[in-house]
Parts: structure tokens; sequence; C-alpha cells
């Protein structure tokens, strides 16, 4: 087989059959990207949090400076949404495993638990902006 | 076939493996971090300072980091090789997945590095 006969088979012969932007999301669906997203975000997040660790343990003189920063309120908005990706990462992890234990991996079941998960995350979020605040 | 150079464990079992198992790690260490906060209130840089010494919360937060840099490759990992694709970005999609993974490994090569330094450092 020639190298432009490989070329022209691989390009042509593979069909794009899911056109995403013309498929209404499932729930179960939003949840999964949503997990992704929620990854992407924390990973770059987590310079943040590494630094805000540094600072804390450093001295108590940064410890106290650190406090007061985190008083003001464009911190207190950044820290929630940190705490909030963290909480519906790890829910939705926890999703994960439960399925790998063999629970609602049915239809019924993944739409029960993406609810759950966005509904306890929900709560949860909630809780996390009231300890923050 | 082509074997994948990219992922962290050359094989999806393994992956799948270190992801759960990374993903538990993690879960535990952020709701062990939660409950101090919540049952502190009003915590102090003695009391801080104090969790961080003890040899075992060192240890602990070793575990996390590590398990931290080898979540976030995989999870990363995937969604390059998703999203970097010649059928969304062209002919050069290789390259540029090829410099986001790369961007991604020194990043959380210094989370590693940082993350260390601040935990047997302090």
């Amino acid at each position: 087989m020639s190298p432009l006969l490989v070329k022209t088979t691989v390009t042509d012969n593979r069909p794009v059959n899911l056109d995403l932007a013309t498929i209404k999301m499932p729930i179960t669906a939003i949840v999964s990207i949503l997990t992704r997203a929620s990854g992407v975000f924390l990973f770059a997040a987590m310079a943040v949090m590494i630094w805000l660790l540094d600072m804390s343990l450093a001295s108590a003189e940064q410890f106290e400076q650190l406090k007061d920063l985190l008083n003001a309120p464009l911190s207190k908005l950044v820290l929630w949404a940190i705490l909030a990706a963290v909480i519906y990462h790890a829910l939705a992890g926890i999703k994960h495993l439960v399925a790998d234990f063999g629970y609602g991996e049915t239809l019924e079941g993944g739409v029960l638990g993406a609810r759950l998960v966005l509904i306890l995350s929900i709560i949860l979020a909630a809780l996390a902006g009231m300890w923050i605040w | 076939m082509v074997t994948a150079v990219t992922n962290l464990g050359r094989s999806g079992l393994y992956d799948w493996l270190v992801q759960r198992v990374s993903g538990v790690v993690l879960l535990a260490y952020f709701s062990c971090l939660a409950a101090f906060l919540i049952s502190t209130p009003d915590v102090s840089y003695e009391q801080w300072h104090g969790l961080f010494q003890h040899t075992a919360m060192r240890v602990f937060s070793v575990a996390a980091i590590l398990s931290l840099a080898m979540h976030a490759w995989i999870g990363l990992w995937c969604v390059v090789t998703d999203y970097l694709t010649p059928r969304l970005l062209g002919p050069r999609a290789n390259l540029y997945r090829g410099l986001a993974s790369a961007v991604c490994g020194i990043t959380l090569f210094t989370y590693v590095v940082w993350g260390l330094q601040i935990v047997w450092g302090s």
C-alpha cells in the first residue's frame, strides 16, 4: 500500500458520527463534563492552595497577614469557588467509585447518581459559603 | 498497534487503578483538613502549625501531594487526548497537545517540589 493510499484511507474512512453541537446533553453528560471542567480548574487552583499553605505555615506574622487577606470579599469569593470545585469533584469521584462496585450502572441508576451529585454539591457548596461568610 | 507513551502507566487498567487510589487518598486528606478546620473555629497559628508538625500529618501530606500529581496527570491526559485532536485543531494538533502536556507536567512537578518543601521545611 502506498503512503498516499494509507493517508487517504485514514482521513476518508473515519466518519464522525457525533456532531456534539447538535446533541442535547442529558444530565449524566452534564455531570460528566463538569467533573472534567472542575478537575482542570482545580489543577490551576492548586497553585493558589499550595501558596496559601506555604504562607500559612511560614511564620506567625504571615499567618496573621493571610487571615486578614482572606477576609477581603474577593478572596472569600475565590476561596468559595475553589471549595465548591473540590466538593463537586469529590462527589463526582464518589459516584465513580460507587459505579465501580456495580451500583448505578443502569440508565436509571446513572441519572439518579447524576442528580444526587448535583443536589448534594449545591447543598454542600451553600454550607461552605455560609462557613466562609 | 501503537503503544501509548504519554499516559502514566502505559496501560488503561493501571491508570484506572491509580486514578481511584489517588482519588481516595485526596478525598481522605481533604476530609481530614475540613474536619480540623470546622472543629477548630478561629484557628490559631500554633494549632495550625502544630498540626503540620506531626510526622503522621507530614506523611499524609506527602501522600496527598504525590496522589495529586498522578491524579492530575491521568485526568489532564484524558482531557488533552480527547480535545486537542487533529479534528479540532488541524494538522498541528500533535504539537499543540505535546506542548500542553509539557506545561501540565512541568506545573505538576513544580507543585510536588513546592509542596514537599512546605511540608518538610516548616
